[in-house]
């Protein structure tokens, strides 16, 4: 393998050790890491457990440098070493593929690699950096197109280009945030597998921060779960169930069960009708082309895909936010515009993805954001003209009370709630009152477990009261546990309906990754 | 019936000469702010630049009597300017337009304040080389006269296409024009750039300011731009943000302008005016045709915001 490194001091393609002594940082009177001492041995896979604001993403700053610990040591095969930056960091080896891409999508993936080198040339020989990089491509396990703006890439390339671009930079010890929950199942084992490749042949060690309990099985040797920044329990992973490692993710929490799902009446008339609708993507190239879609009243039609294949553009058909070319979109056999007068009338609810910036004005406070479906409707059901801030309030506390929202007061920016309270809170005002038909995107992205118990129970919920529900989601296991229905978006269309009890989670993935 | 022997031909070659001769300040002004624009920051204040570069060159070349020494003097004052705007831009929470639009009063403001003892001296223009020496034709001799600064500007504009694909300043300038916490991931300092690149944009703005005062119309006075700086704005945005394209479009723009003159010149009396407003109904229709409004304009540097 060829190797194109910045500093002579660790071997690249040689796998190094790190260990983590009594390692504990304080911000304020907060401990957000107490004590920690972990082992991750050279070569090896590891993975690290653990609910949002466990402390995994404080432990991995301080080893990368980020973040100075208060106390406690980091050694690096076997030697105690200072790593006051992430500078320091990348000296010895050590980097970091974070959750989001760090990647300039406008630069080639050649060109993101060379100005990501410590030293790049004042001119730059792109004949001679050309012929180096494909020697050193050919040492790796992944076939990336760099000639082309990253932009251009799928998800899954863009993931293991970011992984490449650490090895390139000589990285010994590898850092994976959550490193598959932009890919598809297919792609997130090919690209794991890869990596496993890697660390099994001694070229690299990884530490894999994740929350899918299946790919830490399969692919991970070791597994370390934190909780409320304490080091609970770590061993090997088949020393461990399943069941042990989510009891120590989540401590004594009682998580909201699922409603048993009470039979969609096969009567049932469609609430919600999509006939030959058309729209341009977001490219402006292509079309989204929804030939036929039906969801009717007391079930859950579930939408899965991979990111980029129309499903944004659909709930922004729905939303009203993407006129349609042709076609209709029918709610109670009415053509639906998605007006506010339209939403009231067919008591349409939508809960989109990010709601933060999707459905909320931010800076607004949390009762006001509260009472955005509310504000101009008098008692009566007529319409107001004088905003009442009392009842504003009265409504803002009950709904808060009713679905556990953790604000620290009304009036605070909704900006200010954590992911999961702000989902909580539109799920709140989405939720109340009568629902007919419900549009959901994905809901559960990124919160931890109890927020996504609490929700999916909330969405179920809400269909066994009768309403239709439209979930359209990146993650197959939410879609598989909710739906009566799966249809599979590809390229813009829908190209296969399956039965959610009956589903064949490879042959959705085969549809997912455009093979039909 | 010498004079009129090209006949029709004259209004082509008008308007050839006329692209080169109005387009100059534009491939200035414009690859100025590319420069500027690809770092992530819009400099509205380009304008006042402009004017305040062109009173810098004139009366630089009134007391010295050397053309060049103005060029110069006026990208030094153009690069303070940019420097002013890059350094209260770092600031969190500033709005680099408002920044901009205030740097522009400002600009033209203190430009009229310092000019106003050069508006009676002459001063020695920049000079032009005769390329169409080899003709006796006096429409194509004047036509073929082209001005050193148009030259340079050619020059700069593929030297700069080079540059931003395979120089290092040329890729850092990218990365921090497209993500800020990408750059910051990787040691460098957004601010730092940015505000090279705003004084870099501030400089080749001047230039095109020296150019109005000193070959074209070639005098002082404080109606000397009729918008340039503010026009060039737009022509990068319609150029999307390629040197060459800032190039193509300052031609395009230039030669527009020209063809009210230039129809003028054969005859063509009524409505001229109307030719007059051709470069900016052509800009509005090319801008509405380019674009679109579900998708970002192509080529846009991430960074840049309305909002901050």
């Amino acid at each position: 393998m060829a190797v194109i490194r910045d500093r002579p001091l660790p071997v690249a393609g040689q796998a190094v050790s790190v260990e983590t002594l009594d390692m504990t940082m304080r911000f304020g009177g907060f401990t957000a890491l107490d004590n920690v001492s972990l082992r991750f041995p050279a070569g090896g896979f590891h993975a690290l457990l653990g609910e949002n604001g466990a402390g995994k993403s404080t432990l991995v700053k301080c080893i990368m440098g980020f973040y100075r610990p208060t106390s406690g040591s980091l050694m690096i095969d076997g030697r105690e070493v200072e790593v006051a930056s992430p500078r320091d960091a990348a000296l010895y080896g050590l980097g970091m593929v974070y959750q989001h891409f760090t990647l300039v999508p406008s630069l080639t993936g050649a060109e993101n690699l060379v100005i990501s080198r410590a030293e790049v040339p004042t001119v730059i020989n792109w004949a001679k950096e050309r012929r180096l990089l494909a020697d050193f491509m050919a040492g790796m396990p992944f076939d990336i197109p760099l000639d082309r703006p990253v932009r251009d890439l799928a998800a899954g390339q863009k993931q293991k280009l970011e992984i490449v671009k650490q090895l390139y930079l000589g990285r010994s010890f590898l850092v994976l945030d959550e490193p598959t929950s932009v890919l598809t199942p297919a792609e997130a084992d090919e690209m794991l597998g890869l990596v496993r490749g890697m660390t099994e042949r001694g070229e690299l060690t990884v530490l894999m921060i994740s929350h899918k309990f299946h790919e830490v099985r399969k692919f991970a040797d070791t597994v370390a779960i934190l909780r409320r920044g304490r080091l609970i329990g770590s061993g090997r992973v088949e020393d461990l169930s399943t069941a042990e490692m989510a009891a120590m993710m989540i401590g004594d929490v009682k998580l909201a069960e699922l409603d048993d799902r009470v039979p969609t009446s096969p009567t049932a008339s469609p609430v919600l009708r999509i006939d030959q609708a058309v729209a341009p993507d977001r490219s402006g190239l292509k079309v989204v082309e929804i030939a036929d879609l039906g969801v009717r009243a007391g079930e859950i039609v579930g939408v899965a895909g991979i990111s980029g294949n129309g499903q944004k553009e659909l709930a922004e058909m729905l939303a009203g936010q993407r006129p349609l070319t042709s076609g209709r979109i029918l709610v109670g056999d009415k053509p639906y515009g998605a007006s506010r007068t339209d939403t009231v009338e067919h008591k349409v609810r939508f809960i989109p993805e990010e709601p933060l910036q999707n459905a909320c004005a931010p800076k607004m406070s949390v009762a006001e954001n509260l009472y955005f479906r509310a504000f101009d409707r008098a008692a009566g059901g007529g319409r107001t003209f004088k905003l009442s801030r009392p009842a504003m309030r009265r409504h803002a506390a009950s709904l808060v009370a009713d679905f556990k929202v953790k604000t620290s007061s009304l009036a605070s920016p909704i900006a200010a709630l954590s992911g999961g309270n702000v989902q909580r809170a539109v799920l709140a005002r989405e939720l109340t009152g009568d629902v007919d038909l419900l549009i959901v995107a994905n809901p559960c992205f990124g919160l931890d477990f109890s927020a996504v118990a609490e929700i999916r129970a909330r969405i179920m919920r809400a269909r066994n009261a009768g309403a239709a529900v439209l979930l359209i989601s990146e993650d197959l296991d939410e879609l598989l546990e909710l739906s009566d229905r799966i249809l599979v978006m590809s390229e813009g269309r829908i190209v296969y309906e399956t039965h959610a009890q009956t589903a064949d989670v490879a042959v959705i993935g085969a549809h997912m990754a455009g093979h039909h | 019936m010498e004079s009129t022997a090209i006949g029709l031909w004259g209004i082509p070659l008008a308007i050839l000469a006329g692209a080169i001769r109005v387009s100059t300040p534009f491939i200035f002004v414009s690859l100025g702010e590319t420069i500027t624009e690809r770092s992530g920051r819009i400099n509205l204040g380009l304008e006042g630049t402009l004017v305040f570069g062109a009173m810098t060159a004139y009366a630089i070349a009134v007391v010295t009597g050397s053309p060049w020494l103005g060029v110069a003097g006026a990208m030094a004052a153009g690069a303070s300017f940019g420097l002013i705007h890059g350094f209260i831009c770092r600031w969190p929470k500033v709005n680099d337009i408002a920044i901009g639009i205030a740097m522009m009063q400002f600009g033209l403001g203190l430009a009229f304040f310092l000019g106003k003892p050069y508006i009676q001296p002459a001063a020695p223009h920049l000079p032009s080389i005769p390329f169409g020496f080899w003709s006796g034709l006096p429409q194509i001799q004047a036509a073929l006269d082209i001005n050193v600064l148009f030259l340079i500007g050619a020059a700069l504009t593929f030297a700069l296409r080079w540059v931003l694909a395979n120089t290092r300043i040329g890729l850092t300038l990218r990365v921090v024009g497209d993500s800020t916490d990408a750059a910051r991931a990787m040691g460098i300092d957004p601010h730092r750039v940015r505000l090279v690149a705003t004084a870099v944009g501030g400089a080749f703005a001047a230039v095109g300011g020296a150019y109005l005062s000193l070959y074209y119309p070639g005098a002082w006075n404080e109606g000397i731009s009729s918008g340039q700086g503010l026009m060039a704005v737009a022509l990068v945005i319609f150029a999307r943000w390629n040197p060459v394209g800032c190039f193509l479009a300052a031609l395009l723009f230039g030669g527009a302008g020209a063809l009210g003159p230039a129809l003028q010149s054969v005859g063509v009396t009524s409505g001229y005016y109307l030719f007059y407003a051709a470069p900016y109904a052509l800009t509005l229709v090319i801008m509405i045709a380019t674009s679109s409004p579900n998708r970002p304009v192509p080529g846009m540097p991430g960074a840049l915001s309305l909002t901050k």
